[in-house]
């Protein structure tokens, strides 16, 4: 017989979300290089974001595998969870003229949505201040292929820029505390 | 490493009197160990946390096998120390050798003295079920090492295939489910094909497989075998290792068929390590732990838990990353059953990523919940990468930011 095991109840928001943490890092902070963080990331992108990896509209390596484990439910105690996580600040390598450069760009482009050089996650915008920028290029990557889907807004913006400038604007958020 | 005069030998003397504070003992600092000792102090802080681990430091098996292969030029990125658990967390980090446990008095008999505790959480890994193996004694494994516990064995194996000319025979025996890290052998014949392929082409390396066929990742494995090492793997199922001769360098199979190499890598059977053994937490099958799915507390003794490779976790395989979901689930209801509280379903992942070339890997993943008492997959959840290896540049990218992650989460 086991103390108390009997009448557990359902899992909490920190039972599901630690589980996360074994790539993302403790509370949602990545050690890096190319996991990303989610602490202090808005509820709703996160919410968003594995419901999209779920239902395969987002593309993933592996969140699409394990979003598919968990209800909305358990997406919504999860966003809850990282999103009152501290915002973890790095220290990255970024090439200083590039993010020089997209401080140029951001605010004409890009600071409607990712609003406080991305500090602030407003609504389904990810947190892109000090986010790493291995995943950030991979991303990158991905939105230059067509194969992740951006807002129509940032698309607008996106397809104007340059891929040089794309990269500048990646090493300014990436360098971002 | 300390090193006890005896190991059944332990001392007597309470070494840290217990004060008001309740007391929860972990023995084990590996993935499981420095996971559960953290997140009971982080959930926690009026539980003073007691860590006991044989060595200084902790060297991951996971990335291990890069080593092996040349990917990786140290085993440093794979080396963890305690002082900031301690610093960050006030975990209590005590260097010893655990040789015995008294689940009636809630002691702990350790090489420098003993412990009470009010619970105790057990990852000790493994240890080798050597009487299946004839002959595999500690003089054997100078000449033929396992590399199954990361450290001097692994420095030892690749050390063998750096000095073995080309054109020589490596052999490697896997042993029968389950042991640790299903998919691992066959990541390590992929890193030796590939540290073959690349400096002494004219070798071969023969994969004797206990099992009758891969058991894990199989198709992805197979495929990765072709397109990239072709001429210098071979797999051979069904071919059970059971004695070893050291002075000739081979391995024999059920007793008749002898296997020749230059460098052997044989992977024992395996058992929950010694120390659970001892304390008497195996189940029937003699050599790993039965637990409760919630909590994992031992079927055998209460108030002990068993996580990591030494329990029996359903269908959650023997990795890093179950240790680690494990030590986590595993912390929260002991805090709660320390507390009073109602105890809280488990929800666990695991990942393993398996590399395949140099800048490739591949990866299966799955969810865990509790049914019926059990521990099971999620239907329609989890799953290995895609079959074209479309993804295996991408995931060899986020491997090692998981290993950091892992660590990072290990050792601060
Ligand atoms: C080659 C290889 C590759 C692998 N790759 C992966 C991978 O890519 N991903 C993955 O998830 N898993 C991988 N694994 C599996 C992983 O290493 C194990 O599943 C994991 O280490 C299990 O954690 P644990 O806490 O049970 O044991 P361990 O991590 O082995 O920790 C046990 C600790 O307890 C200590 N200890 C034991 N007995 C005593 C005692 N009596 N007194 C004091 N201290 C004691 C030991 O010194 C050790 O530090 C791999 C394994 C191998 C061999
Ligand atoms: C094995 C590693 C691993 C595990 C475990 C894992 N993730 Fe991820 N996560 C990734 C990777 C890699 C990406 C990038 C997308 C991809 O390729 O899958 C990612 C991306 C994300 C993103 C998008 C972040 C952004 O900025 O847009 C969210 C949100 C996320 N993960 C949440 C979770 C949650 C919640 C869990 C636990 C239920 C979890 N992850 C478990 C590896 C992991
Ligand atoms: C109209 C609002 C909007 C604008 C303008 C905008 N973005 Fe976004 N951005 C979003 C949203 C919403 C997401 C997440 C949605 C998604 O991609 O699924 C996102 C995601 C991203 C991501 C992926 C981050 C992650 O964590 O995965 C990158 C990189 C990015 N934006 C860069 C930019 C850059 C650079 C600009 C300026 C050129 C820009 N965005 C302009 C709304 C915007």
């Amino acid at each position: 017989t086991f103390s108390g095991a009997a009448m557990a109840a359902p899992p909490t928001p920190e039972m599901l979300s630690y589980a996360c943490a074994g790539c993302h890092g403790t509370n949602g902070s990545s050690a890096g290089l190319s996991m990303p963080s989610l602490a202090s990331q808005s509820k709703s992108a996160i919410v968003d974001a594995m419901k999209k990896f779920k239902s395969g509209d987002r593309p993933s390596t592996v969140m699409g595998r394990l979003a598919k484990g968990y209800s909305d439910a358990d997406f919504d105690a999860m966003g809850n969870f990282y999103s009152k996580q501290k915002f973890h600040p790095t220290t990255q390598m970024v090439d200083a003229a590039k993010a020089k450069k997209g401080a140029d760009l951001e605010d004409a482009n890009c600071s409607r949505c990712h609003i406080d050089q991305g500090k602030d996650g407003k609504d389904d915008t990810p947190v892109m201040a000090s986010q790493w920028l291995d995943y950030l290029k991979m991303q990158a990557e991905l939105y230059d292929s067509g194969k992740r889907k951006m807002p129509k807004d940032m698309a607008d913006k996106w397809n104007k820029l340059s891929k040089e400038d794309r990269e500048a604007l990646l090493h300014f958020y990436a360098s971002q505390k | 490493a300390t090193q006890g005069p005896a190991v059944s030998a332990g001392s007597a003397a309470d070494i840290m009197p217990k004060g008001s504070a309740r007391r929860v003992v972990v023995v084990g600092g590996g993935y499981g160990g420095a996971i559960a000792a953290k997140y009971v102090r982080m959930l926690d802080k009026s539980i003073e946390v007691v860590m006991i681990e044989r060595n200084d430091h902790f060297v991951s098996c996971p990335f291990s096998n890069l080593y092996i292969g040349g990917l990786i030029k140290d085993l440093d990125p794979l080396t963890i120390r305690y002082d900031k658990l301690t610093a960050n967390h006030g975990v209590k980090v005590l260097q010893a050798e655990v040789t015995a446990v008294d689940p009636a008095a809630k002691t702990v008999v350790t090489t420098k003295g003993t412990l009470k505790y009010d619970r105790l959480i057990m990852s000790p890994g493994i240890d080798f079920r050597l009487e299946e193996m004839k002959g595999y004694d500690a003089a054997a494994m100078d000449l033929m090492p396992h590399a199954w516990k990361a450290g001097p064995q692994t420095v030892l194996l690749r050390k063998q295939l750096e000095a073995m000319k080309d054109g020589g025979t490596v052999v490697m025996s896997v042993p029968l489910a389950p042991y640790r890290c299903p998919p691992g052998p066959y990541e390590r014949a992929n890193m030796i094909s590939l540290y073959l392929k690349q400096h002494k082409p004219k070798s071969k390396l023969i994969m004797l497989d206990a099992n009758p066929d891969v058991s894990s990742k199989g198709a992805l494995f197979k495929k990765g075998w072709k397109d990239n090492y072709a001429n210098i793997f071979e797999y051979r199922g069904a071919k059970k290792v059971t004695e070893v001769d050291a002075k000739n360098r081979s391995v024999i199979i059920e007793g008749i068929d002898e296997v020749k190499g230059d460098v052997v890598n044989v992977i024992p059977p395996q058992r929950a390590g010694r120390i659970a053994v001892a304390a008497g937490l195996v189940g029937d099958d003699k050599n790993w732990c039965p637990v409760n799915p919630t909590t994992f507390e031992s079927a055998k003794h209460k108030d002990i838990h068993v996580i990591g490779d030494a329990c029996i976790a359903g269908a959650m395989p023997k990795s890093g990353y179950s240790a680690n979901s494990e030590a986590k689930i595993c912390a929260q209801n002991v805090v709660a059953l320390m507390n009073g509280k109602p105890t809280t379903d488990m929800s666990g992942i695991n990942v393993c990523y398996s590399y395949v070339t140099a800048d490739q890997a591949i990866s299966v993943a799955a969810v865990y919940t509790v049914k019926d008492g059990k521990i099971v997959g999620v239907p329609n959840s989890g799953g290995v990468s895609p079959i074209d290896y479309s993804q295996a540049k991408s995931e060899a990218i986020y491997a090692h930011s998981w290993l950091k992650n892992i660590l990072t989460e290990m050792s601060t």
